[in-house]
């Protein structure tokens, strides 16, 4: 393969593995402006029953920010999955560097030095971090590779844009604000010249959103061109030179981001004004008794070392107790002792009134309801229809003996698609061709049109746009207006405080303080939360 | 360069067409097998339709060699609908013929409206305890239930020929002339003998229409009840399962004793319909249980084509006793049988992807500018 050869014999990588495609539209090499490093020309992209992308146009120059913008389902990962070789547009091509190339592989675009961030990490987690970044990449062409001048390069790159990593760490040891790194070292180590990001922070905290944004200007400085794919307005306006919005599968506009600002990108993106901050009222005088009761609870977490140490937490009919936390504090291992997915070592569970045992059908007897962290493969069964996931609790009681009651299974779909507004085709679309809004309306469907006595709703809003982030938003204070008690996880501090109407603090496990709403203060909190004072 | 490129979404049209052109395919490769062994492909086709079909009493031969087939591959295609991967069929089948023949000995003397009951619960019974060995082990230890099952096929098939070969047991005939030059169990007394029904020339065993009873039965449980739509979630999601409640060991162990229970069915129906004694050689040649996981793979553990495919395979059986002979080795009734397999189970493939075809110089290469920065590894290193 010529390419290969290349590669081998000490030429610099211009290969580019891909046929040109005739030359329609013509690049836009015509002398107006720069020669953009990454352009997408009038892309199209169906699947079956949606058009994800329509007519886009789109535009990286050398050394620049571009930020996607866009909600759930907007066509954002679609356009990226086409101008990294993942999926061929149905219309349209893609430029690089002003020439028209068609991938036919995400390692065609990667020889051209197109690389993406995904959301969900490519990284394979009991081997090291040299071992992830030299796999499946056909520069490394023997039997054997030598681990050592591999770290050597590794730590070089890293130095030069001020990313430290342990080259002989293993994945499974890192944070996840590390494996991105690593990802992102992954991507510059293989010669990345334009590095597609695909909704990077969600996963970090924010002092790891801080320390991004300044390795990508460190990228940005030395040429490197960067797409950042968001719906966060605030990290869009931080961040990014220029953006693009799209809607439904269009672009509707790139702009500088110097000349714009949160409320017209949101007019743009969810074409109508919305409102950005919002307070719920106060529930008031009808606050009633304990629906969830923690009594000095302890358990382990995945790796043997304690995760929750004491913890006493009572969620009161009515209320939203908010949870506030660094990541990997101990909130997933506390969602998941109350739903009795994991064993406490010590303390009780009291749910309604009803001791538990700690297993999961005990928590949903009691009348727990819950919405996972993970949706997709925990929350939803992905490879199942929206009606059969609309069950997945509640077809033990309904109907009698062993039939699974099929038609007013679907009649049930039909009402709950309508009245949580899931965008799908049908009761029997499955699961997993939902976007991520959808799955969590979806959710949020079952669990809420169960009645439950106790909610928990583990980081409801990540990765959701505006407008799903509002449903939620909308959906939990109507329940615990119905006299449901809602214990709200969430890394996100605004959405703790504009919900809760009290605030617990954990930090290494153990919950460091209770506040009301009324006495929350935003640096206290944030002090608590890094385990400071109290 | 060719390459399978994952199709973004599958035509309908393509769930039929495939299997159907791979078993021509199949039709196709075996036929270069047998031509290049000297063998006819065409005539040795009409042989096994004949053999198999046509000729006066084939139709009836087939349907007895399918019976077996048909239950251990139920067995086979409703534990690996759970991704329960129970390859025990063999060896619950053994059970299940001892179970059975035991009972038809023991209760000798009852008529046969009873008698054949017994010996269908003693087979399930034996099945359903055989296997859920295996079950306890995966679902409190989390064993690999395909190590478990495998081996534990071995041991019940020493069983079955201690019983018969090394043992005064109560399996083994003691008294007959014959039985004094070779071990061989006790003949069934006539009342445990299972019906059959004569439709025309057509003899169809008793077997046979229980095992087709069951089919609709598993697939009507997999479609319809409480219990299929935990065993789907389950298959779709383990931890969705446990999140929504499912008690997921019971779940295990009671998939695996139905499982077992089914295979141990077919043992019974092996010994109340055909072979009236307990026969450790003739079961252990025959391998209806790997064969049972063919028929399984083949019917993508739809209970309802396993009916369908145990046919098929029932007809390559029959017809491999019929070719047999000198010139015609039994292993080459296996191996058009294993090409069958590895053709539709291949051409899977093809449903969810596309073969693309691109030729290498069709690849010209396009300049892009230099990298700003030259970031990676030095290039003059080779491996």
């Amino acid at each position: 393969m010529a390419d290969d050869l290349a590669m081998a014999s000490g030429q610099p990588a211009a290969p580019l593995g891909g046929t040109p495609v005739p030359d329609r539209a013509g690049p836009a090499s015509d002398g107006a402006g720069p020669i953009p490093a990454l352009a997408a020309r009038g892309i199209t992209k169906h699947f079956p029953g949606v058009v994800a992308n329509s007519q886009v146009e789109f535009e990286v120059l050398p050394g620049e920010i571009h930020a996607l913008l866009g909600e759930n389902g907007a066509g954002k990962t679609t356009l990226c999955n086409v101008m990294t070789g993942l999926y061929r547009p149905d219309e349209g091509y893609v430029e690089v560097g002003g020439e028209p190339v068609r991938f036919h592989s995400p390692r065609d675009a990667h020889e051209a030095g197109i690389f993406m961030v995904h959301q969900h990490f490519r990284l394979v987690q009991p081997l090291t971090v040299a071992e992830n970044m030299i796999l499946g990449w056909s520069h490394e062409r023997g039997m054997w590779f030598s681990p050592h001048r591999v770290e050597r390069e590794i730590a070089k790159v890293a130095e030069r844009f001020r990313m430290p990593i342990d080259p002989r760490a293993k994945i499974w040891q890192l944070s996840v604000g590390e494996q991105q790194r690593v990802e992102i070292l992954k991507a510059l180590y293989r010669g990345a010249r334009i590095l597609i990001l695909d909704e990077p922070t969600t996963v970090l905290t924010s002092q790891e959103v801080t320390q991004l944004f300044s390795t990508l200007r460190e990228m940005t400085a030395t040429g490197t061109s960067v797409v950042f794919i968001s719906h966060k307005l605030p990290e869009v306006l931080a961040v990014s030179d220029r953006v693009t919005v799209l809607r439904a599968g269009r672009a509707v506009g790139t702009l500088r981001t110097a000349d714009t600002d949160a409320r017209s990108l949101a007019h743009m993106m969810v074409g109508r004004d919305i409102v950005l901050t919002r307070r719920r009222k106060a529930p008031g005088d009808h606050i009633g008794e304990a629906v969830l009761g923690l009594e000095d609870v302890s358990a382990t977490g995945d790796l043997g070392t304690p995760a929750l140490v004491g913890v006493s937490l009572r969620v009161r009919a009515g209320e939203i107790v908010g949870v506030a936390g660094v990541a990997g504090n101990g909130q997933r291992e506390l969602a998941e002792v109350i739903a009795g997915e994991r064993p406490a070592t010590s303390g009780t569970v009291t749910i309604a009134g009803m001791p538990q045992r700690g297993t999961p059908w005990e928590a949903i007897d009691a009348g727990l309801g819950y919405v996972p962290e993970e949706r997709i493969g925990v929350g939803v069964a992905p490879g199942m229809t929206i009606a059969d996931n609309l069950i997945l609790k509640s077809y033990r009681e309904d109907g009698h003996g062993l039939i699974l009651h099929a038609r007013q299974a679907l009649q049930n779909a039909a009402e709950l698609i309508e009245r949580f507004a899931i965008a799908a085709r049908g009761p029997k679309t499955l699961a997993r061709e939902l976007s991520g809004g959808n799955i969590q309306r979806l959710l949020l469907a079952r669990e809420l049109s169960g009645h439950p006595r106790a909610l928990i709703a583990a980081s409801p809003t990540r990765g959701l746009d505006v407008a799903a982030t509002d449903t939620v938003h909308r959906l939990l204070a109507q329940s615990a207006g119905d006299g449901v008690g809602v214990l709200l996880i969430s890394e996100d501090l605004d959405e703790i405080l504009d919900l809760s109407d009290r605030i617990a603090v954990m930090y290494r496990g153990r919950v460091v303080g209770v506040v009301d709403r009324d006495d929350a203060d935003v640096d206290r909190i944030g002090l608590m939360m890094a385990g400071v004072g109290s | 360069m060719i390459r399978f490129v994952a199709r973004e979404n599958v035509p309908r049209w393509l769930d039929f067409v495939v299997p159907l052109a791979s078993v021509v395919l199949a039709m196709v490769v075996a036929g270069i097998m047998l031509a290049a062994t000297g063998h006819n492909p065409l005539t040795t086709y009409q042989h096994i339709v004949q053999a198999s079909l046509t000729q006066p009493g084939a139709l009836s031969q087939t349907l007895v060699s399918m019976t077996p087939l048909m239950f251990t591959g139920l067995a086979a295609a409703v534990a690996f609908r759970m991704r329960l991967w129970n390859i025990g069929g063999e060896g619950q089948l053994y059970w299940g013929a001892i179970g059975a023949a035991g009972a038809g000995l023991y209760f000798h003397s009852l008529p046969g409206w009873l008698l054949i009951p017994l010996m269908m619960a003693a087979g399930l019974l034996a099945g359903t305890l055989w296997a859920a060995i295996p079950g306890v082990l995966r679902a409190y230890l989390n064993t690999n239930e395909i190590l478990t099952t495998l081996m534990l096929n071995y041991v019940a098939a020493n069983v079955m020929y201690y019983l018969i070969f090394d043992s005064t047991s109560y399996w083994r005939d003691l008294t007959s002339p014959s039985a004094k030059v070779f071990p061989q169990g006790k003949n069934l007394p006539a009342a445990a003998s299972w019906p059959a029904f004569q439709v025309g020339s057509l003899t169809i065993p008793f077997g046979l229409i229980v095992a087709v009873g069951l089919a609709v039965l598993l697939w009507g449980m997999i479609r319809a009840t409480r219990y299929g739509f935990e065993m789907r979630v389950l298959a779709d999601s383990p931890a969705a399962g446990k999140y929504a409640g499912i008690r997921t060991r019971r779940k295990i162990l009671s998939l695996m004793a139905i499982s077992g229970g089914i295979a141990g069915l077919g043992g019974a129906s092996q010994v109340g319909d055909f072979s009236h004694v307990l026969d450790p050689r003739g079961l252990e040649q025959a391998g209806f249980g790997y064969t049972g996981i063919v028929v399984a793979a083949l019917a993508r553990y739809n209970p309802l084509a396993v009916v369908v495919t145990s046919f098929f395979i029932g007809m390559l059986v029959n017809a491999g006793f019929a070719l047999q002979g000198p010139g015609f080795p039994i292993g080459l009734t296996g191996t058009m049988e294993g090409i069958l397999l590895f053709c539709v189970l291949g051409a899977e493939i093809f449903t969810r992807h596309r073969l693309e075809i691109r030729l290498p110089h069709a690849r010209p290469k396009t300049q892009i500018p230099a990298p700003p920065v030259a970031v990676g590894p030095a290039r003059g290193e080779t491996s």
